[in-house]
């Protein structure tokens, strides 16, 4: 099978799914409509709600969403075999994520841009808007710990990469000066800022550096390196966005153009043959079974709940007319499907032989990124040219940015949620910035070194991560349905999905609790409970909100 | 006019590059400013609300060109209406 052959099927499903499919759920079922006033317009103030052209509102919303995680899922997923990542992530974008995020703006957009925590509350009712704050604040405290990970292994992996990857920061903080003050045009910085940023990734490989095994404080040099990044992180959170985190968002996205225009582009030209297993039937020892683990893995790039986040949080503010939600929401998820197709790519097809793909996948939660940075290098190697070094170093850079940026998003976004339980239950302390930044990076060093002591075990979180992400996306569909039948339209479109992301979340953390308990890893365990609760909550929040809606509506219809 | 072509092009990639840095931070740096700025109002208009302040001779002149936004600022600082008797405002 050829890897080109792939990547035409699974564009081409999407780009179907964008015009077919994207255009009877926005027209029939959302019923947009080009002359309703959005809340960009109806409540513009330069502030929040500004009417933005849809092409810069999708960048926006698609570099936001897109990061590491659509990489590190596929990659870690295709243990399974290629087919079953390959149907999930591009069914998966069709008629979950697409749904999803379209869904989730049109949503907010018809309710004064209100974001989906808040119209849990209003529409679902005030249990679920607290299940929905300790879900975000779950999901928040395992993205940061497992990109901390994920990161700190790339560094150990490919020692051509710390160059390139800490100089990103200082082109960042040189470009958010220069255009702070406005000293030359942005074109020109952009231009300066990315020919600094691949200077420095081809000078990566003549400078390699590694921290020595031992560092000290008895720190393995993996432990050091999870230690510095929150360092960063917490640091970076605490300056003004325009500094480092404005400046950093901005390359990270044009690097994400570049890299799978490179990418998509090497395989076109290399036309790469498929090596992995259509379906893996030797799976290595330990290898959870694929249902319903396969649809947690892959959780960003199939359907995501952190979408819900951006897409209800900023991008619904700035949607200048309903129509677009369309092309930013439906055409964002593609753009994201795109990303992770890339990956699977990678990882399936950038191999030599079968044997070099089971050498790396020779256990569970082993390749990820590691093996699409290699993967990928391979692929752009015998495509483009590039020295495999470089390659790597290449990718390595744009997965390890996308990781550092979420991390500094993820540490403030936590340090919000930390001040706002502050002032709730009036803790003084907690209100202030420091101490709560410190709060939420000891939490996030505490799973990130609980789940396994010297912080490899950070990978055994990403199934857990996935799980609590999609509960999240339940969440989100759950208040499109529920706004749905309120509406009296066909509730299928989003309850199908729905139900099917609540089974295989469930089934995921009771076959996940098992193997923690059978491993005796009780801190994992007891956050399996938490999360399993959370889920049972929201079925039965979900379940009572529906049957109340669908009663409300026959009532109605008895009495006329 | 090949000139011109291209000079429009690059102007509507300067629009794009501009937008595309801007718009997702636009809000968190407004809103940034705006705490500052409604800090600000309150050094100004501190006197009048029985907040001695030493700098007052020179905030005094500001006042009027403040005015504008001060039914915004009171607004947002969750007084309907103007907090002072002598000086109405909505």
């Amino acid at each position: 099978m050829n890897a080109v052959f792939l990547m035409l099927m699974g564009l081409g499903a999407m780009a179907l799914g964008y015009f077919v499919y994207s255009k009877f759920i926005c027209e029939k079922i959302f019923k947009v409509d080009p002359n309703f006033r959005t809340p960009a317009h109806e409540l513009q103030d330069g502030v929040d709600y500004v009417p933005t052209n849809k092409y810069i509102l999708w960048g926006h919303h698609f570099t936001s969403v897109a990061g590491a995680a659509p990489i590190l899922g596929p990659a870690i997923a295709v243990i399974w075999g290629w087919v079953p990542a390959f149907l999930w992530v591009v069914f998966g974008t069709i008629f979950f994520a697409g749904v999803h995020d379209a869904g989730a703006i049109w949503a907010s957009s018809r309710n004064k841009a209100r974001s989906i925590g808040a119209l849990t509350g209003d529409i679902v009712g005030n249990r679920a808007r607290s299940i929905f704050m300790i879900v975000i604040f779950l999901v928040l405290l395992m993205v940061n710990a497992v990109f901390a990970v994920v990161i700190a292994n790339q560094l150990i992996n490919f020692p051509s990469a710390p160059l390139p990857v800490w100089g990103a920061i200082v082109v960042a903080l040189i470009i958010g000066q220069l255009i702070y003050r406005k000293v030359i045009g942005l074109l020109m910085v952009t231009v300066l800022g990315v020919s600094a940023l691949y200077a420095m990734i081809y000078l990566g490989p003549m400078l390699p550096f590694s921290l020595p095994a031992e560092t000290m404080l008895g720190l393995s040099d993996r432990q050091s390196w999870i230690v510095l990044l929150f360092v960063y992180a917490a640091i970076a959170s605490l300056l003004p966005v325009w500094v480092l985190l404005q400046p950093r968002d901005y390359i990270n996205g044009i690097q994400l153009f570049i890299g799978l225009g490179l990418l998509y582009g090497a395989v076109l030209i290399a036309s790469p043959d498929v090596v992995a297993p259509a379906f893996n039937t030797e799976v290595p020892e330990g290898t959870p079974s694929l249902i319903p683990l396969l649809f947690v893995t892959i959780a960003c790039g199939a359907i995501s709940g952190f979408h819900g986040l951006v897409a209800s949080g900023t991008t619904s503010k700035q949607l200048d007319k309903e129509p677009d939600v369309r092309f930013v929401g439906y055409f964002g998820a593609v753009g994201e499907g795109a990303l992770a197709l890339a990956a699977i790519i990678a990882v399936s097809a950038g191999f030599a032989t079968l044997a070099d793909w089971q050498a790396i996948y020779h256990n569970f939660g082993e390749g990820g990124v590691a093996a699409f940075i290699r993967g990928g290098a391979n692929i752009l190697q015998q495509g483009l040219g590039l020295d495999t070094v470089m390659a790597q170093t290449l990718l390595t850079v744009m997965v390890v940015l996308f990781a550092g940026t979420t991390m500094d998003t993820g540490l403030r976004l936590q340090r919000y949620i930390f001040q706002e339980w502050g002032s709730i239950y009036r803790i003084g302390w907690m209100q202030k910035t420091l101490p709560a930044t410190l709060l939420a990076v000891g939490c996030c060093l505490l799973l990130a070194f609980g789940a396994g002591g010297d912080g490899a075990g950070g990978m055994l979180i990403w199934p857990l991560f996935g799980t609590t992400n999609q509960l999240l996306a339940g969440l989100t569909l759950l208040v499109i349905t529920v706004m749905l039948v309120k509406l009296g339209r066909p509730m299928w479109y989003t309850l199908a999905p729905l139900l099917f992301l609540l089974c295989m979340t469930t089934l995921g953390l009771l076959i996940q609790l098992k193997s923690f308990y059978d491993n005796e890893d009780w801190f994992l365990f007891t956050l399996d409970i938490i999360i399993l609760a959370a889920a049972i909550l929201v079925i039965l929040e979900s379940s009572s909100a529906l049957t109340k809606q669908i009663k409300a509506n026959k009532a109605v219809v008895d009495k006329s | 006019m090949k000139l011109d072509a291209i000079k429009a092009w690059f102007r509507q990639a300067s629009f794009y590059a501009e937008e595309a840095y801007h718009a997702p931070y636009r809000s968190a740096i407004a809103r940034a400013q705006r705490e500052q700025d409604d800090l600000f109002m309150l050094l100004v208009f501190s006197e009048m609300m029985g907040v001695p302040n030493p700098a007052s001779y020179y905030t005094l002149e500001l006042q009027p060109i403040l005015l504008e936004r001060f039914h915004d600022w009171h607004q947002r600082m969750g007084m309907e209406h103007s907090p002072l008797d002598h000086f109405r405002c909505c």
